[in-house]
């Protein structure tokens, strides 16, 4: 059965310059465990989409179903990483880690010896009683994804989680995601705009376009894993990037087009 | 790992030293020297010009002021450093908790903001004569006004901390299900603490102020009231002296509420 059923999502705004529609008619089935990209250009709607499967806004039509049943509030099997890592200043490491367990009530001597454990999977043991403000910024962002793990969710949503971070830390850090997704399988969906990022750390990917924000291609990525950076050079990875391109460029003006559908 | 592997490079180079602490004393240097020079200037005018000290007394008159009269200015002090406190104490008591209600009820928030707005563009000057007359003359007027002129900043900084969560802060804390006393606990206060000392500042500087104005309206009792009488007398080292006073308890109080600050919440002070 799937993780997760997307069933007829639409999302429109009423404002006072007129209607938008974010979202039109989008189905979408995630296995269990399963790593998929939502990938697009800033206002096909991929955010909004993340919004509504972590159930922080509804639908205007449709449905979400997580393991069969239909969501309408937060959901605690969920872990959420946001662009920024939003942890909070007062906060050492440690304790912004902890949050969602003291919030959700959990047992906290276990929380402790779980949140120590994911910091180490970052490599950020030594640092779990700095403030955040003397972390990097990828620093910042290990933290939030092991505050996103600490109630070991099976589901993780990520929105352009490595969005405002050098190009280097982003391909450090997405590289860590699969190590801990091998490690802890989670069925991920992971929000980007980077086409390259998108391949190269999912199962599938989902290629968006705007007004209206809809669903124009899937993409199975069939490379092995664990994936590599090299694998960015082969042909295989070079047509997956194309055909999420020109699918992408589909929904823009016709002299944006560059290149063919292959 | 990069990031946080910061090995020295050994022994045989020259390190330029980069000390981003201050040293107290090296920053008190500057100001104390100005503050040195413009006394002995002083000095030098009334005693060069041949001032006479009901005029404008000198340095020297004033400490020898303090002198004489240090039992009647201790005494005046603990007045108005008394009427200060208690009146800066009700203000927060009062207008946290009201702060607290402003931000959870838009009807308390439209509704109470006209009056404090009204409130605060009264003088303050112009409502101490009427406390007096209410009231009285004893403590409680001046309290009252130190109450009234701390309020308004305080209650303006709380109301604006408590509702300058971040969105995606919000959102985070939405994902989780948090009930209201978690997100208040957890996240809102801790968020408005900067800006509560802010409004704390701001107040404990015109609270000071406050208390002399209550005094001057009417009362036996305090630097206030020491200064009206010791300038009516031709006693001006006296005014001085109690002028000193006042000013270094503001400067004073002020830097208690910053040293509490820097322990209560470092996180915004220091980076």
């Amino acid at each position: 059965m799937e993780k997760i059923t997307l069933e007829g999502l639409h999302k429109a705004f009423l404002t006072p310059t007129g209607r938008t529609v974010a979202l039109q008619n989008v189905d979408l089935k995630i296995a269990k465990d399963e790593f998929v990209a939502l990938v697009g250009p800033s206002g096909c709607g991929k955010s909004t989409l993340l919004r509504i499967v972590s159930a922080l806004i509804r639908p205007s039509k449709g449905k979400v179903f997580i393991d069969g049943a239909a969501i309408s509030s937060p959901s605690r099997d969920v872990g959420i990483v946001f662009q920024q890592a939003v942890l909070l200043p007062w906060r050492s490491v440690l304790d912004n880690v902890l949050l969602p367990a003291e919030i959700l009530g959990l047992d906290m001597k276990q929380a402790r010896a779980r949140a120590y454990q994911l910091l180490e999977m970052v490599h950020l043991i030594g640092f779990e009683a700095r403030r955040p403000n003397e972390l990097s910024g990828g620093m910042q962002q290990r933290v939030a994804i092991c505050r996103a793990l600490i109630h070991a969710p099976s589901v993780l949503l990520m929105d352009e989680p490595f969005a405002a971070l050098d190009a280097m830390t982003r391909e450090e850090l997405g590289f860590e995601l699969l190590r801990i997704w091998a490690i802890e399988k989670k069925t991920i969906i992971f929000v980007t705009h980077n086409i390259p990022e998108a391949i190269l750390l999912a199962d599938r990917v989902v290629a968006m376009s705007p007004r209206p924000g809809r669903i124009s291609e899937i993409v199975n990525v069939d490379l092995p894993r664990p994936r590599t950076l090299d694998m960015e050079f082969t042909e295989k990875f070079k047509g997956y990037s194309d055909r999420v391109r020109a699918v992408i460029d589909q929904g823009k003006e016709p002299r944006e087009l560059t290149r063919e559908i292959k | 790992m990069t990031e946080h592997a910061l090995s020295p490079a050994g022994d045989d180079i020259e390190y330029e030293i980069v000390d981003v602490r201050r040293s107290w004393l090296k920053e008190s240097v500057a100001p104390l020297l100005t503050f040195a020079v413009l006394l002995a200037l002083w000095e030098a005018g009334t005693d060069y010009f041949n001032i006479p000290t009901w005029l404008l007394p000198s340095p020297s008159t004033i400490a020898l002021a303090f002198v004489d009269w240090r039992g009647e200015l201790w005494n005046h002090s603990l007045t108005t450093l008394y009427e200060t406190l208690i009146g800066f104490a009700l203000s927060i008591g009062l207008a946290v908790p009201l702060a607290v209600a402003v931000v959870y009820s838009p009807f308390l928030r439209k509704s109470i903001y006209p009056i404090l707005l009204a409130m605060q563009s009264v003088p303050k000057v112009a409502i101490a004569p009427l406390l007096a007359l209410w009231i009285g003359f004893g403590m409680l007027p001046k309290i009252l006004v130190v109450f009234l002129v701390c309020f308004f900043p305080i209650i303006v900084a709380t109301a604006t901390g408590l509702a300058s969560v971040p969105v995606p802060v919000m959102d985070l804390i939405r994902s989780l299900s948090a009930n209201q006393i978690q997100t208040f606990i957890k996240i809102r206060f801790p968020t408005a603490m900067p800006h509560i000392f802010v409004g704390l500042k701001i107040a404990i500087t015109f609270a000071v102020i406050g208390a002399v104005i209550g005094e001057f309206v009417g009362s036996e009792s305090g630097l206030g009231y020491l200064i009206l009488v010791s300038s009516s007398q031709a006693r001006t080292p006296v005014a001085f002296a109690a002028l000193t006073i006042l000013t270094m308890m503001s400067i004073v109080l002020y830097y208690v509420i910053e040293f509490i600050e820097k322990i209560t919440v470092p996180w915004a002070v220091s980076t």
